[in-house]
């Protein structure tokens, strides 16, 4: 019974879980049956032709492939060739490769011995002669230095070693810009007073009276090329610009004179992790942010509906020069894209308005 | 020419009644320089144990060599500059379009080399590969409690070369800059800047300015290259030593004992059918690359901060965290002037968390079950109810995040709203676990009954026989010894019990491992006694 087996007899913690051993006996390893390649001579024969067959096969493979090599050239511009190419190529790598495999994998399970064997194991510790020579050689390293009795110098070792590396962190600070700090690459963006509003890719200004209703316009600066990295500009100053039907728009008083005529412009760059938003729902008037689906309502102030982003997309106040092209009023007021510890302080608290109840509990 | 059977270093004791051969001569040269043939000796007839399960490591193994190879040669034709350029090679639909020089030269690996798109192909097939062979050979080790000593260290490495196979991942998918990885690496850069104190810095420093700036895909293809495989390789030779040091585990069999290894010698079997099957590892990688098209960067176009397309995805191992980025909550907070993101250091530290857990669980769980004991038999999943449920649940979180990365498809394949399928996910992150560990232990539990069942009443053959008296029995068979063994040969602890220690005083650790003791060995099924046995040959 299960009272009368005997415990491991290793030595068992205190707080082991209790173990028993198996009552029954290992019937040991059993017999060996002979394969029919080993029975019949003609079969291991006809088992060292396939194989022959394989490796035969793989070298036809690497032949077709030097073959399709040259004799399906890429010809520029013609699409086709270098899909040919492509196919015939990888499939000549892949006939040699395969039938060395197959061959080999043949070759050891019909013709080379499967009789098993066995190993034995030993604990993976080293003996006890050993550890004590390892203790000794230790002992002896730390007579001879004097590493314990001598410990002023070893603990200056020790401390020294510690400070070395600080000169390798110090050697990055000029992976970026040595005249600038994070939050002056972040805080503004290359809008201001007066920028023109323009069709991203083209550079076409915008009128006023070309805004249609329904759609949204990606909206690039006017001298976004002009500039010295115009990527990394447009990174930040990627803009949005919608009209909507007066009676959706939902406007807070404060910002009222930020849109123009029904037509409002928030920045693109996600709030949450800075993707673009680029999918605009025309009927609800919401954004969407096709990485992590954060929605915007645009009618009120791009505050989020639905996913993990937090803060409304920043908006652009708008307006139109003499000549009814849409402009910039001024950068935006806040830091555009995801959050940083520091944001805050690069928010512009003269011109900044916040939106109102864009807590959690506003979301739909 | 004749050549002798022996590898390349025959022992020098037999060289002298060799005749002289070509291989005989240059095995005694070799010897006599690096005395090679004491690792002849000691490795050349080592005992493999052969199992299916024990070949994912191999394929993770093979499909690096392949990404090396494959890797090499595309340096050689790879550009990694930000600087701008016009394209004008063979793909016309994006000629004379501006792009960074580093898409230029991958759309020319794609088109213009010849063997270049095939190059690509095969390098990120084996990259996928990878990731996935090593995953499974994790779950492998996992299910199987082939962590435990004295393995443990081994699952620590394991794990950190499957954090690099990701690292390495991300920084490949980077470089082509084309608008999906460019898009990947504004995802990266929002994430980095949310984290507290440092975060502006780091990306300050790591885009060498603004996003994306002209510097990062130099940097990370430096780290692609040399800081990151060299760091793999050291790691993956650490993981061979202390394979060939511990010895590989086998499962419980007819002749198995926690003390011998059974199997095929390296020399020659092993090594043939290793050998063979890195060749048919890399011919697989190679034909599936001949014929399907992955990551097409000409239809991406090149990397543009405005454009991106509904539907993006990551590669499928980076899925699990773009997924609990999408399914965190909305929260933010500010404080003292300060913003502290949640929305993307929660998931970041869940990530972390879960990250830390699986790379220190062979700890947890020996810390639990004060098992000082070196295990060589690979569990069966079902002996190990407990440890089997708790990886299912593991699976479950991994899982639930990993379909969150594809939230958006799911919604528009089966024609739901998006909210509802991430309200779904949200809640299923936290149920699906526990249902998962649930069900797991109990279906494990059932299948030890199964076992035990047949053990002492035989399968059932198949074979009806009618009575004397007119009734119909199927007969039972039972098992043959060595069958029988399979079922019988495993352990099945008891909960700890609740002890004093030397100085007669229990303590609260004592109690509270008695408590995990518990809940991880109180459900159990008996194992099948001598006795039982006799008792049901009688019926």
């Amino acid at each position: 019974m299960a009272e009368e087996t005997k415990m491991q007899d290793v030595e068992l913690h205190r707080d082991a879980a209790l173990e028993r051993s198996s009552e029954f006996e290992n019937p040991g390893l059993p017999p060996h049956r002979k394969r029919q390649t080993d029975l019949h001579p003609e079969k291991a024969k006809r088992a060292e032709r396939t194989v022959f067959t394989w490796f035969l096969v793989s070298a036809l493979g690497s032949i077709v492939a030097v073959a399709a090599y040259i004799a399906v050239p890429i010809t520029p511009g013609d699409l086709t060739t270098t899909r040919m190419n492509n196919l015939l190529l990888g499939l000549g790598i892949a006939l040699a490769l395969l039938s060395i495999g197959i061959g080999a994998v043949h070759w050891s399970k019909q013709l080379m011995s499967d009789e098993e064997h066995v190993d034995l194991r030993h604990p993976t510790r080293g003996s006890d002669a050993t550890r004590a020579k390892a203790v000794e050689v230790f002992t002896l390293g730390d007579q001879e230095s004097g590493f314990s009795r001598r410990s002023l110098i070893r603990n200056s070792l020790i401390g020294a070693l510690a400070v070395v590396p600080l000169p390798a962190v110090v050697l990055f600070r000029d992976l970026a810009p040595a005249d600038e700090v994070p939050t002056d690459v972040f805080a503004h963006t290359m809008w201001e007073a007066g920028t023109r509003l323009c069709l991203d890719p083209t550079g076409t200004p915008i009128r006023a009276e070309d805004v249609s209703y329904g759609s949204a316009f990606h909206v690039i600066p006017e001298d976004l090329e002009e500039s010295e990295h115009p990527l990394d500009e447009k990174a930040k100053a990627a803009v949005l610009l919608m009209r909507l039907p007066a009676d959706a728009l939902n406007e807070s008083p404060e910002r009222a004179g930020w849109s123009y005529d029904g037509i409002v412009a928030y920045s693109k760059i996600c709030t949450h992790v800075g993707c673009p938003v680029a999918l605009y729902e025309q009927q609800t008037h919401h954004l969407l942010c096709p990485c992590h689906q954060s929605t915007f309502d645009v009618k009120n102030h791009c505050k989020v509906i639905f996913g993990p982003a937090k803060r409304p997309l920043p908006q652009l106040p708008i307006t139109v020069d003499d000549e009814g092209y849409l402009i910039a009023q001024r950068d935006f007021t806040e830091p555009v894209g995801p959050s940083y510890f520091e944001r805050l302080h690069d928010v512009d608290e003269d011109g900044h308005v916040q939106v109102a109840g864009t807590t959690t509990e506003q979301r739909a | 020419m004749t050549t002798t059977q022996s590898p390349n270093a025959a022992p020098a004791s037999q060289a002298p009644q060799q005749r002289k051969t070509v291989t005989s001569w240059a095995a005694n040269y070799l010897d006599e320089r690096t005395s090679i043939s004491g690792v002849t000796a000691y490795l050349g007839r080592k005992i493999f144990p052969d199992h299916w399960s024990f070949m994912l490591g191999e394929v993770a193994l093979y499909s690096f060599v392949v990404i090396l190879l494959s890797g090499t040669f595309l340096t050689f034709f790879f550009d990694p500059s930000m600087g701008h350029t016009t394209y004008e090679g063979s793909y016309v639909p994006l000629k004379g379009i501006e792009m960074s020089i580093a898409y230029a030269s991958s759309l020319d690996i794609s088109f213009d080399i010849r063997g270049g798109l095939l190059m690509r192909q095969v390098h990120h097939w084996a990259a996928l590969l990878f990731v996935a062979s090593i995953g499974l050979h994790m779950l492998r080790v996992f299910f199987t409690g082939a962590f435990r000593k004295p393995r443990e260290l081994n699952w620590v490495i394991g794990f950190l070369l499957f954090i690099l196979a990701m690292a390495e991942g991300f920084t490949g998918y980077s470089l082509p800059d084309d608008l999906l990885s460019g898009n990947g690496l504004a995802i990266i850069n929002g994430m980095v800047k949310a984290i507290p104190l440092v975060g502006g810095w780091i990306s300050y420093l790591l885009f060498g300015g603004m996003f994306p700036g002209v510097d990062v895909i130099p940097r990370l293809f430096v780290l692609h290259i040399m800081l990151l495989p060299a760091i793999l390789i050291v790691l993956l030779g650490m993981h061979m030593v202390l394979l060939v040091l511990n010895k590989h585990t086998q499962f419980a069999g007819p002749g198995k004992t926690n003390e011998n290894v059974v199997g095929v010698p390296i020399m020659p079997v092993f090594a043939a059918k290793a050998g063979g099957f890195f060749f048919l590892v890399f011919g697989v990688i190679m034909a599936i690359a001949a014929t399907f098209t992955i990551n097409p960067i000409w239809n991406y176009g090149p990397y543009d901060p405005s454009p991106v397309s509904a539907g993006t995805q990551p590669d499928w191992y980076i899925g699990f965290a773009d997924g609990a980025l999408r399914l965190a909550p909305g929260w933010e907070t500010e404080l003292f002037g300060l913003t502290f993101s949640w929305n993307i250091l929660i998931p970041m530290a869940v990530l972390g968390l879960f990250i830390v857990l699986v790379m220190f669980y062979p700890f947890i769980e020996a810390w639990v079950t004060q098992d000082k004991r070196e295990h060589h038999l690979a569990d069966r999943p079902r002996n190990a109810p407990t440890r089997t449920a708790i990886g299912a649940a593991g699976v479950v979180f991994y899982a639930v995040m990993w379909a969150g990365a594809s939230s958006d498809l799911i919604a528009t394949h089966f024609h739901l709203n998006v909210f509802q399928v991430t309200w779904v996910l949200q809640a299923l992150i936290f149920l699906g676990p526990i249902i998962a560990f649930w069900v797991t232990k109990r279906v494990a539990l059932g299948l030890q009954k199964k076992d035990r069942e047949i053990l002492l009443h035989g399968f059932e053959s198949g074979r009806i026989v009618r009575r004397p008296g007119g009734e119909y029995i199927e007969v039972h068979q039972g098992l043959d010894e060595y069958e029988s063994w399979k079922l019988k040969a495993f352990e099945s602890p008891e909960p700890a019990k609740v002890r004093p220690d030397e100085r007669g005083r229990i303590t609260t650790g004592t109690h509270v491992r008695a408590a995990l003791s518990r809940w991880f060995f109180e459900d159990r099924i008996e194992p099948v006694t001598k006795a039982e046995v006799e008792r049901a040959s009688h019926h």
